[in-house]
């Protein structure tokens, strides 16, 4: 009896509605892009600003960017200041008023979950920092699994004649990802404990999440290229106490993490940070696998 | 058996999610607290999944509209709370100067052949000296309007207001109007504040034609396209508050200008924009001093229409659209000016003057210029940029000369100069962050008829405050 409404249902959606996209979507990064696909499906028409090989904190407000989100009904971005350099302008720029900040077509995802690092006090001379908390937040899988109800809500609100579409995907979505999720922990148990040294803090959700350890970044505050000085203090430290590996994201410059790698004689790996920062990383469920196999790989 | 996967998920996300390690006791209790908030949304959350879910089947596909009620539950943990200064505007601050040398008298600079623009056009200073600082305020005044104020702070104790502008939010179709004193859409750089500029002081062209750049008060309404290309159409109308108007009190716009910018990508390393502008204007008695052939002081006026032409482009390249580790920019802009109207020359105040009437007569000029430059930052931090800058004298007609009212050619030397001003620069700075830049800057300009300015400088720029978005 089921099965037969939900065809008669399915039968009754494909008449009313032929396969165009409803809602144009604009994501800030590929990370959301990948989201609001997974949630829209053939009802959304996903335009990514941005790719895995571009710095997410240094993106310019491009003649092409203002062109998409002109049409967009939606803009799905970080927040937590993470595209304040150029999202502001692109919005403002657009002349359209449906993405401006707290109207529905636009989603922060950073505003579904608890952010980590809230700095207790904010000055430039330590660094370009977050003011509201760290906003990478994407490589927790709970944090994709909190978002994910969100955008999807998010959509059937945009697109009311079809709540029962989006919410069936988000549905199949969130059981695969439960699923996933569990598994990655199982296999990540090795990782437990293991200190990683970053490039930039933007791997904080994921060792949170396996409970591995920070052992410094390449960093020598945030938003700073590396610098000689602070290259030796890190690895004068790392002597002391070795760390697994040396992680960076697929836009990192890898010379500053291979100069590291090869006097403290661990080995420096490259992690998709992003979907599309791999061959592997082709979508959420990839980033995870291929970041998760390229770190167990160092584990041993 | 829905509810059963679902709930457990949501305990799942709840429940696993770790507590930060680092977070100091009155953090932790507070990210707790967040934590369970969140939990609490979630489940309920899912639970109107759920119900939708369910209500969708017992309908067979009949839409409903309860999606919105789950929204009004949403933890934002993310987003800090309210306070006295919950709504003030988003301030910065620019501060720079500059240290320079030069081998001509930046007080006595002009731009032979070419009316002088009255703008602050001159190379800077020699010796230290300190530049504008700038105030830059800005927030959004309710749904429907953004507000925007720069004064400008002068190293002669002054105060300027360089832009005082309000902007609809909420008109739409890709419309937007702007209301005030704001930086006219023409060309590529005259948008672009001065603390951007990939070098300290503004193209000959823009020095030449609009006395450094085109800043009126008025209205402009901007239009973008719905296309994947990049298609912005603006008007402008203005008061023709200065060169190349003059400020007139009449019921009437002295300015107005028209502009179109298209732009794209290029694979995902190179993004462009291109445009063409105009700028149309009425001056009245645009006055100006020069000095006759014996080298005494004359007044020259212009009345009649200014016409303005600009087409700009700009090409950005990064190696797979990454601009933080190296990037190149490529900027040019060609300027054509056609005026036509009458010339007056006055030399009546000199003590015995040689004609001690004014002289008027007709005057028509057809001048251009252009610019061309490239800024390469070959690691981070670091850029190195070239520009060449040309002004072409073209054609003037003077009614006076030509039609032997009694002033020759040799009693216009800044109108008349047969002159092709040139100029080279080289400029190196060093940016820490993206708050602060220091640049040398080495330029050799000739600018002035058979003489060689050698400059150099130093500049500094710093930015303080809220982190302004950066145009394209
Ligand atoms: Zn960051």
């Amino acid at each position: 009896m089921k099965r037969l409404l939900s065809i008669a249902q399915l039968a009754l959606l494909a008449a009313a509605f032929p396969a165009a996209a409803a809602l144009n979507v604009f994501a800030c990064t590929p990370e959301w892009g990948a989201l609001a696909t997974e949630l829209g499906g053939d009802r959304v028409s996903v335009y990514t600003a941005t790719t895995a090989l571009q710095d997410p904190h240094r993106i310019e407000a491009r003649p092409s960017l203002i062109a998409r989100a002109r049409s967009a009904d939606l803009v799905v971005c970080t927040g937590a200041e993470l595209e304040i350099g150029w999202l502001p302008l692109v919005q403002a720029q657009s002349g359209n008023p449906k993405i401006r900040v707290g109207q529905p077509g636009y989603f922060e995802a950073a505003g579904h979950v608890p952010l980590l690092e809230r700095p207790a006090r904010i000055d430039r001379s330590m660094g370009d920092v977050h003011p509201g908390g760290n906003p990478h937040v994407h490589l927790d899988p709970h944090n994709i699994a909190r978002i994910a109800l969100a955008l999807g809500e998010r959509l059937a609100k945009l697109d009311p004649g079809e709540t029962a579409y989006y919410s069936r995907r988000a549905k199949i979505f969130l059981d695969r990802w439960r699923e996933a999720t569990a598994r990655w922990e199982r296999d990540a148990a090795p990782l437990k404990g293991a200190s990683l040294v970053v490039y930039h803090r933007n791997l904080t959700y994921l060792i949170h999440w396996l409970g591995m350890r920070e052992a410094g970044s390449l960093e020598p505050k945030p938003g700073l290229p590396p610098t000689t000085a602070h290259l030796s203090e890190l690895l004068a430290s790392l002597r002391q106490n070795r760390a697994r590996a040396i992680v960076r994201s697929a836009y990192n410059d890898p010379r500053a993490a291979e100069w590291l790698a090869e006097r403290a004689a661990i080995p420096s790996i490259q992690v998709p940070f992003t979907v599309g920062g791999s061959d592997k990383a082709k979508d959420l469920f990839g980033l995870f696998d291929d970041t998760l196999a390229r770190l167990l790989a160092v584990a041993q | 058996m829905h509810c059963k996967t679902l709930c457990a998920m949501a305990l799942a996300v709840a429940w696993c999610a770790p507590l930060p390690v680092r977070a100091q006791d009155a953090e932790l209790g507070k990210i707790r607290e967040e934590i369970r908030q969140l939990k609490d949304a979630y489940e309920r959350r899912i639970q109107g999944l759920e119900n939708r879910l369910a209500e969708a089947e017992s309908r067979a596909g009949k839409a409903e509209r309860s999606a919105a009620r789950a929204e009004t539950a949403v933890a934002q943990p993310g987003i800090p709370a309210g306070g006295e200064n919950a709504f003030n505007p988003a301030i910065s601050l620019i501060l720079q100067g500059t240290a320079a040398r030069s081998s001509q008298d930046p007080e006595t600079y002009r731009i032979s052949g070419f009316a002088p623009s009255g703008g602050e056009v001159a190379p800077a200073s020699r010796g230290a000296s300190l530049g504008e600082s700038e105030l830059v305020v800005t927030a959004n005044i309710d749904p429907y309007f953004r507000g925007l104020l720069i004064a400008a702070l002068t190293p002669e104790n002054e105060v300027e207001v360089e832009e005082a502008f309000f902007q609809t939010l909420a008109l739409g179709h890709g419309l937007t109007l702007k209301g005030g004193r704001f930086l006219s859409g023409i060309g590529y750089q005259n948008e672009v504040h001065q603390h951007f500029w990939d070098f300290q002081d503004a193209p000959l062209a823009y020095k030449a034609f609009l006395g450094g750049r085109q800043n009126d008060d008025g209205v402009q309404l901007k239009w973008v396209a719905p296309t994947e290309l990049f298609i912005e159409l603006g008007a402008e109308l203005g008061r023709g508050r200065s060169f190349p108007s003059t400020a007139r009190s009449r019921n009437a716009a002295g300015a107005w200008t028209l502009f179109a910018h298209v732009g794209g990508d290029i694979g995902t390393s190179t993004a462009w924009r291109a445009g063409l502008s105009h700028l149309r204007t009425s001056p009245r008695d645009r006055a100006f001093e020069d000095v006759d052939s014996l080298g005494n002081p004359v007044a020259q006026s212009f009345s009649g229409t200014s016409s303005l032409w600009i087409a700009d482009f700009v090409l950005k390249w990064a190696p797979g659209g990454n601009s933080a580790l190296t990037n190149f920019k490529l900027q040019g802009e060609y300027f054509r000016r056609s005026e036509s109207g009458a010339l007056t020359y006055d030399d009546s105040t000199q003590v015995v003057p040689q004609f001690g009437t004014p002289i008027n007569a007709g005057y028509a000029s057809r001048q251009s210029g252009w610019y061309l430059q490239g800024v390469y930052q070959f690691m981070p931090r670091w850029r190195f940029g070239y520009r060449y800058d040309r002004l072409n004298f073209g054609s003037v007609d003077n009614g006076i000369v030509a039609n032997g009212l009694g002033p020759v050619g040799g009693d216009f030397p800044l109108l008349m100069a047969g002159h092709r001003p040139a100029r080279n620069t080289l400029m190196f700075d060093w940016s820490p962050t993206e708050f602060s830049r220091i640049r040398l800057q080495l330029a050799s300009d000739k600018s002035r008829f058979g003489l060689t300015d050698n400059q150099a400088l130093i500049q500094y720029i710093f930015s303080l405050g809220a982190h302004g978005a950066h145009r394209f």
